[in-house]
């Protein structure tokens, strides 16, 4: 069965977690593999999530961890009184 | 140290007969992670901060109610969540309404067409010009939909977990998730691709 792009769309987030179902894995692969469009929205898709999750994009602002294991401090040390 | 290499119910055994200082080691490898949390829900550096140490010190002042039947990384998931959502809570109040109403779940929106993004550049990333495009779009996601795709695509948590945490449906983390995907796609790919500058892997785009 042949499938239409804004099919192919619904299941991008399934496809990227290998979670669909066999049958409905097949009809996207023989999609993207002649769709260039779908190709580049699946391939900008997992580009995205990968720069998402890179560490480097919600950096510790300066100073935080010394702020914070002050804070700590005080409170480990009333928690010994 | 590898968090799996640390032996963390150990710490925390040791935390809880006394000692209080061992807490500073157990937290360190979760710093970034709890307050990249805070910050995506919370929007502002300052109250994001403000609420990563709450989490921190409510996790210390907590830590003998933690079971071992979960991860540590995803108790504190947790704490911060609840610390996020209930400052969150408070702001709106104030606020009279929410700008985070809950679109329908149903419509689809079309992504963004582009052809030829091939190959992910690491260096975008040392720019802090996509760091903040990155971080903007994020924020920029409403609510529901941000909460779901920090804890899952940010974080890790499985399905489960983040259904759980979250109190919803296993089915409507995968929707949200999907469509907060598809929202990003949306929004970042023509951007990157506008502020791309004319350098060798100018080819990603």
């Amino acid at each position: 069965m042949v499938i239409e792009c804004k099919h192919v769309w619904e299941h991008i987030s399934g496809y990227l977690d290998q979670t669909l179902p066999p049958d409905v894995l097949e009809q996207v692969q023989k999609h993207l593999e002649h769709c260039e469009i779908c190709s580049a929205i699946l391939d900008s898709t997992r580009n995205i999530l990968i720069l998402t999750a890179d560490d480097r994009v919600f950096e510790l602002p300066l100073g935080f961890s010394e702020r914070l294991h002050a804070r700590l401090e005080e409170e480990i040390r009333k928690m010994k009184h | 140290m590898a968090i799996e290499l640390r032996d963390e119910s150990r710490m925390i055994a040791a935390i809880l007969a006394g000692d209080g200082r061992l807490f500073h080691e157990l937290i360190r490898p979760y710093e970034r992670r709890v307050y990249a949390m805070a910050l995506s829900f919370l929007r502002n550096e300052a109250d994001a901060e403000d609420a990563a140490q709450e989490a921190f010190l409510k996790a210390f002042r907590n830590l003998a109610s933690f079971r071992g039947d979960a991860k540590f990384g995803t108790w504190l998931v947790s704490i911060t969540l609840n610390e996020a959502r209930s400052r969150i809570r408070r702001r709106d109040t104030i606020k009279m309404q929410s700008l985070d109403e809950p679109p329908d779940e149903q419509g689809q929106s079309v992504p963004a067409l582009l052809r030829d993004w091939k190959e992910i550049p690491s260096e975008a990333l040392e720019r802090k010009e996509v760091r903040l495009l990155l971080q903007k779009a994020i924020t920029a996601l409403p609510l529901i939909y941000r909460e779901v795709f920090q804890l899952r695509d940010i974080e890790e948590l499985s399905v489960n977990e983040a259904a759980q945490a979250l109190g919803i449906s296993i089915a409507s983390v995968k929707v949200r998730l999907h469509r907060a995907r598809m929202m990003l796609q949306k929004n970042l790919a023509p951007q990157l691709k506008q502020i791309a500058p004319k350098r060798r892997w100018l080819a990603w785009l």
